[in-house]
């Protein structure tokens, strides 16, 4: 039963557990570039949920070709693309902080980072 | 660590990156594909220069200067169509209004094409650029 | 057909990548485009307001398409006074910036300066005109993605610890406003906001809907920096420079609550969010702790900036506090407040910035006497803070008359305490600043010497402001009072 509802809504509990495993990392790990990790995690775990609603079974690229009957919604892909660059922006620019940091601190530990 | 085989075989793929890149930015109003798409494997093949040379070798052919440029032409390329529109009396981006000799959709067309190019270029110098700093960082 | 909607946004943009290409020409170019963007803003924030005024809500299709399926820009007069706000303190922020910056930041980073800038101004101004809920987003991002730059430009001790910090909490933010936005995508199909209002009251028992107004709720809420989410806000403001600090004080954190209302206001509807989900009650007493626990916090700083930032913490929780309580004088009070503190916070950071551009000093006690080396940015920095704290007739003492008046007439008298407690709290730290600098005898071995001129303009025009507007109410009330109106209709 509960299996059964779990196989029916697969992709949707691997978000689920996505974000959840994103978040932890970025709120409880104290290494600067596994908070980063948690990061992509996280936003991975949103893209994934929006376009695992977009599938249809047996859909095709919306591209209108005369004998197709089902396309796929390709709206949710273009939110899920903005927001993969967005996510490119943020971590990349997090990135840089981090070997800044590193530079400027010697260690990445968030801990020993906040009694300076 | 760069071995002769990482150097020959980067010198043979990136050229062919790099046209394939091209082919994604132009055919971007036909299929799935387009400015942003493409630009990054243009960027791509400047970062697999970097690793599998060095950084001045992908330098000397993308240098900040050019990088620069490239990345506000290609911005100020999108606004400026965006901006043509309302100067011959249509809405922003409204580009089926641009007075050319042809269907509207074709206007369209080659409009899209031409946002398109925009993007690319401004995203190539973009993404080559994240990664080209980023090592500069490391380095010193 | 009016342009002005797409030309608010796109003007700073074109000037933000105008200034790399002169840049690499001759950086002294970059100051004069980012004015020029600036004020070519202002403009055209002006004749929208102008003409929302006259023929009421504007909408712009973009591109000629129609909604829901092309991107709309909708300008109310809610748009339009956010508009000129940003667009107000934006510009004087510039001009203040060119002093300033040639002296506080690493020589080389002129230009990105300028380009950074420009690109927080237009998505500001971008996230208020926008009538697409995923607009918003991506508009919201492109200017955070420009606030942690400019937190982390100056290269000074901690301000990469700031930046991090605020990056890695407002993703976080980020993430939950894109589940939010999708949620509502899937149940309804649409994005457009005025289409979204249509179509959810269909589904107001679904859990999604729900799970949507969760996520964006506490997405915004941290843009916001709303109470418990506010760990973020002090240090990235007192570490960035202080133009920079003055636009974060004074409008940034106000578009995450410009997004809220549109959010609770616009998408959702004042029954859903007051009558059926209690999310209205329940953000007044959020926004009542923000107030009282940043007060608190205030009192004990000793760095300036630190005690400014806490202080605008504060009355980002008066904005909050006066639209959650969705009856007509709290929701103006709010909203008018949104205009009156950007125009005192501002002046307030600027004043600070010109103490750290003259002497170098940051900490509370070190400012002594400098009433009498600078007496004229000093007697703007009292103007500004009589506003903070409310005392009449300043223009802060008018939308927190307002927001007592809207407490009394939903019934909830507690809050007029919170915010007359609120007000001795800041009257507290105000004046233990005012009376150092004026009485607390000299010490400084600095020059009688006032800022040059590109600082001194934009501090008294500001502190003008806070004066003026208190005696001429009138003049924000003509676009608060439609917004309202637009607002508790829908």
């Amino acid at each position: 039963m509960i299996l059964e509802l779990i196989v029916a809504n697969f992709p949707y509990f691997v978000s689920v557990v996505l974000f959840l495993v994103g978040l932890y990392a970025m709120i409880v790990r104290r290494n600067l570039i596994k908070k980063i990790m948690g990061l992509n995690i996280l936003s991975t775990s949103v893209f994934l949920y929006l376009i695992s609603v977009a599938y249809k079974e047996g859909g095709a690229p919306p591209i209108r070709v005369s004998e197709v009957e089902v396309y796929v919604n390709p709206l949710p892909h273009a939110l899920v693309l903005t927001g993969i660059v967005v996510a490119l922006a943020l971590t990349s620019f997090a990135l840089v902080l981090t070997i800044k940091i590193y530079k400027e601190y010697g260690t990445l530990d968030s801990d020993k980072l906040m009694d300076l | 660590m760069t071995t002769i085989v990482i150097k020959t075989i980067a010198r043979v793929l990136v050229p062919f990156l790099q046209l394939f890149g091209f082919y994604i930015i132009v055919h971007g109003p036909v299929s799935p594909g387009g400015g942003f798409q493409g630009g990054v494997i243009v960027g791509a093949s400047m970062i697999l220069l970097a690793l599998s040379y060095d950084l001045s070798s992908a330098e000397d052919r993308a240098s900040h200067k050019v990088r620069i440029i490239m990345d506000s032409t290609g911005a100020l390329l999108f606004a400026g169509i965006g901006l043509l529109c309302l100067l011959v009396g249509g809405v922003f981006l409204e580009y089926g209004i641009i007075p050319l000799p042809m269907a509207p959709a074709e206007v369209r067309g080659l409009m899209i094409l031409l946002v398109g190019v925009a993007i690319g270029i401004h995203i190539m110098a973009l993404a080559a650029s994240l990664f080209l700093h980023l090592a500069e960082e490391h380095d010193t | 057909m009016d342009h002005s909607p797409i030309l608010v946004v796109i003007t700073p943009f074109v000037g933000a990548y105008l200034s790399p290409l002169l840049g690499l020409w001759r950086e002294r170019l970059c100051y004069p485009v980012a004015v020029a963007a600036a004020l070519l803003s202002l403009f055209f924030s002006f004749r929208l307001a102008g003409s929302v005024l006259t023929s009421g809500t504007i909408r712009y299709w973009v591109g000629g398409w129609e909604p829901p399926w092309g991107i709309e820009l909708v300008v109310d007069p809610l748009s339009a006074f956010m508009c000129l706000t940003i667009s107000l303190v934006s510009l004087l922020a510039v001009i203040y910036s060119k002093n300033f910056i040639e002296k506080e930041l690493p020589r080389g980073k002129m230009t990105s300066y300028y380009t950074l800038i420009l690109l927080l101004i237009g998505g500001m101004l971008g996230v208020v005109v926008t009538g697409d809920l995923f607009n918003l987003f991506v508009l919201t991002e492109i200017f955070s993605v420009a606030a942690y730059a400019l937190v982390a430009i100056s290269g000074k001790r901690g301000s990469f610890i700031g930046s991090y910090r605020y990056l890695i909490l407002a993703s976080i933010g980020t993430s939950l406003i894109l589940l939010g936005t999708g949620y509502l995508y899937i149940i309804t199909g649409t994005l457009n906001m005025a289409d979204l209002a249509v179509r959810l009251p269909a589904f107001y028992d679904s859990w999604v809907v729900f799970g949507a107004l969760a996520f964006l709720l506490i997405g915004f809420g941290i843009k916001t920096a709303l109470f418990p989410l506010h760990t973020w806000l002090p240090g990235a403001y007192s570490i960035a420079p202080a133009p920079v600090t003055a636009i974060f004080s004074a409008v940034v954190s106000k578009v995450g609550g410009y997004s809220l209302i549109r959010v609770l206001f616009t998408i959702f509807g004042l029954e859903f969010i007051t009558d059926l989900v209690p999310v209205a009650p329940a953000l007044t007493w959020v926004a009542a702790a923000t107030i009282l626990v940043a007060s608190m916090f205030a009192i004990s700083q000793t760095s300036l900036m630190r005690m400014l930032a806490y202080s605008s913490v504060a009355h980002i929780g008066y904005v909050v506090l006066g639209v959650a309580l969705a009856v007509e004088m709290g929701m103006t009070g709010g909203i008018l407040h949104i205009f009156n503190h950007a125009l005192a916070t501002g002046c307030l950071f600027f004043c600070a910035g010109a103490v750290i551009y003259k002497t170098g000093i940051r900490h509370i006690d070190d400012l002594r006497g400098l009433g009498g080396k600078i007496p004229l940015t000093m007697a703007a920095f009292t103007l500004a803070a009589a506003s903070k704290v409310g005392i009449p007739p300043s223009a802060g003492f008018v939308s927190k008359f307002y927001l007592s008046l809207g407490a009394l007439e939903a019934g909830e008298w507690i809050f007029v305490i919170v915010i007359l407690l609120a007000s001795l709290m800041s009257a507290v730290f105000y004046l233990r600043v005012i009376n150092l600098i004026f009485f607390g005898g000299d010490k400084h071995e600095v020059r009688r010497d006032e800022l040059p001129l590109s600082m001194l303009f934009p501090i008294i025009i500001l502190a003008l402001g806070c004066a003026v507007f208190g005696i001429f109410v009138g003049i924000p009330l003509q676009l608060v009072e439609p917004a309202v109106m637009v607002l508790s209709e829908l």
